[in-house]
């Protein structure tokens, strides 16, 4: 109860300010609205707002599905095959230095404006998380299991199936616990790019046309639908990953 | 262990470590000779760092990154490892980690033996316990069970009492040598005391080489408190100490 409890004071603190600096500086509803004006319309705008969500939110959930298939795919084969980590890997630091902003444009022109582009946007910013955190907890199995396992007479996928992998759980979490705040980044980025639905597109919809309180609405929804999906990654890791009984 | 199971072959006779060994390019030990006999506890005690863990490995055929020179006679396929830290995984039920090695060979576990096993052991009522929930005596008596559910002639014991307060140790080294009788048993010990407890043939292990020294009589496990068994120990540390 207290994290909630601290949660409700830090929100109450960061609205004081907020509606502090318009009553302080005067400055104009069309730059900075008032937190009443947003929440009256995020009321009166409820059912636009949880259309586009609904969408947005859609994206964010397969990309996180997928981005967390093909990374927890990727780091097993790369921790089972050192011949994969020699070819795989420089290939996927060198995957980071690229700036996923820039992709956005060339993937809506090869999957087009629909959901995939932004599944997919989705995708690619959580794959990198995922796979490097749960390929270092399969490199981190205690080499004593390790023996252990050899002497019993368990073949290497044996033992990644009965050991590694459960071992690597936490590290599997981390990954996830990650993805669930960056998987929203990903899809709006890729609504901004193209698209006509979702929150990314509402935002830049309301921005054009000047109803900046309809923006601050959209993002208010967006960051709370992104902690709440925090939260369920986070209870769910929690509850599947007793941590008593993985180390 | 089954002793008619142990007697099928001669595994002792394969038994066999003299050579060299380095780590990284640095010696770990060399000149050692060590045979060890069948159906006998052999006790290899050093300071640490001598290489009694290596000889392990050696024997147990996990010779990855040890340069080994020499002759060596072993059957890794019939040996079962128990070492100082129980190594039971933390996922895993109490009988789930006893049976552990079936599963890793991809054979269908045999839920009669393991709760055979954990009875023997005395964990009878702990079966479903996850590791978290148990002593750490009962942690290793869990490793115990592990090591015998693999029913190999042959085992090797790796400071698995070291960890364990006075009592639970005594009582290990008990049920230990009790379950294990019959096999061919090479136990890495810091402890002289222990040594001259379970010991049929005791060796310190110096860098150029093992010694040997004369085990006193008796069946193991001998009593503590017997007067050769407590003169055997204070040789022992007086040896132990000469080398240091």
């Amino acid at each position: 109860m207290s994290g909630w409890k601290g949660a409700i004071a830090a929100t109450l603190v960061g609205l004081a300010f907020w509606q502090s600096i318009i009553v302080i500086s005067d400055v104009p509803r069309f730059i900075l609205p008032p937190p009443t004006l947003v929440a009256e319309t995020i009321w009166t705008s409820r059912a636009l707002l949880a259309e586009h969500a609904s969408i947005t939110m859609i994206e964010v959930l397969l990309g996180l599905a997928f981005g967390a298939l093909l990374g927890g795919l990727s780091a097993i084969v790369l921790a089972a095959s050192p011949m994969a980590r020699t070819l795989v890997r420089p290939m996927l630091v060198f995957s980071q230095a690229i700036p996923v902003f820039a992709l956005a444009p060339i993937l809506t022109l090869w999957l087009g404006y629909g959901l995939s582009s932004k599944i997919f946007m989705a995708l690619i910013i959580i794959y990198f998380p995922i796979t490097s955190s749960f390929f270092d907890a399969l490199m981190r199995t205690n080499p004593e299991w390790l023996n252990l396992a050899r002497i019993m007479g368990a073949s290497p996928t044996r033992i990644m199936w009965h050991i590694r992998i459960p071992a690597a759980k936490p590290g599997f979490a981390s990954g996830l616990r990650l993805a669930a705040v960056y998987a929203p980044i990903g899809a709006i980025i890729g609504e901004w790019v193209g698209a006509s639905r979702g929150l990314g597109y509402l935002m830049l919809l309301a921005n054009g046309r000047a109803k900046t309180d309809l923006m601050f609405a959209a993002l208010l929804t967006l960051a709370i639908l992104t902690v709440l999906l925090h939260t369920a990654i986070n209870k769910l890791c929690d509850k599947t990953l007793d941590q008593k009984t993985v180390q | 262990m089954n002793v008619s199971r142990i007697s099928m072959k001669n595994y002792a006779r394969m038994m066999q470590l003299s050579g060299s060994a380095s780590i990284d390019g640095s010696l770990i030990f060399d000149g050692v000779h060590l045979d060890l006999p069948h159906g006998e506890w052999t006790c290899l005690l050093g300071a640490s760092g001598v290489g009694k863990s290596t000889i392990l490995k050696l024997f147990a055929g996990l010779r990855e990154g040890i340069d080994f020179h020499g002759q060596l006679r072993s059957e890794p396929r019939h040996i079962a490892l128990m070492a100082q830290d129980d190594l039971l995984l933390p996922w895993l039920s109490t009988s789930d980690n006893v049976s552990i090695g079936s599963r890793l060979r991809g054979e269908k576990p045999d839920v009669d033996k393991v709760s055979d096993v954990l009875k023997r052991v005395g964990l009878r009522d702990h079966g479903k316990k996850k590791p978290h929930a148990l002593s750490g005596g009962q942690r290793q008596r869990a490793a115990l069970a592990r090591t015998l559910m693999e029913d190999c002639p042959i085992v090797l014991l790796d400071e698995p009492f070291s960890a364990l307060d006075a009592v639970t140790r005594a009582n290990m080294q008990e049920l230990t040598t009790s379950v294990l009788s019959g096999c061919t048993v090479l136990l890495v010990t810091h402890d002289p005391g222990e040594a001259a407890r379970l010991g049929q043939n005791i060796f310190i292990m110096r860098k150029h080489g093992l010694q040997k020294i004369k085990s006193p009589s008796g069946s193991i496990p001998r009593s503590i408190d017997d007067h050769e068994v407590m003169k055997s120990q204070a040789e022992l540390l007086k040896e132990l100490r000469s080398g240091t």
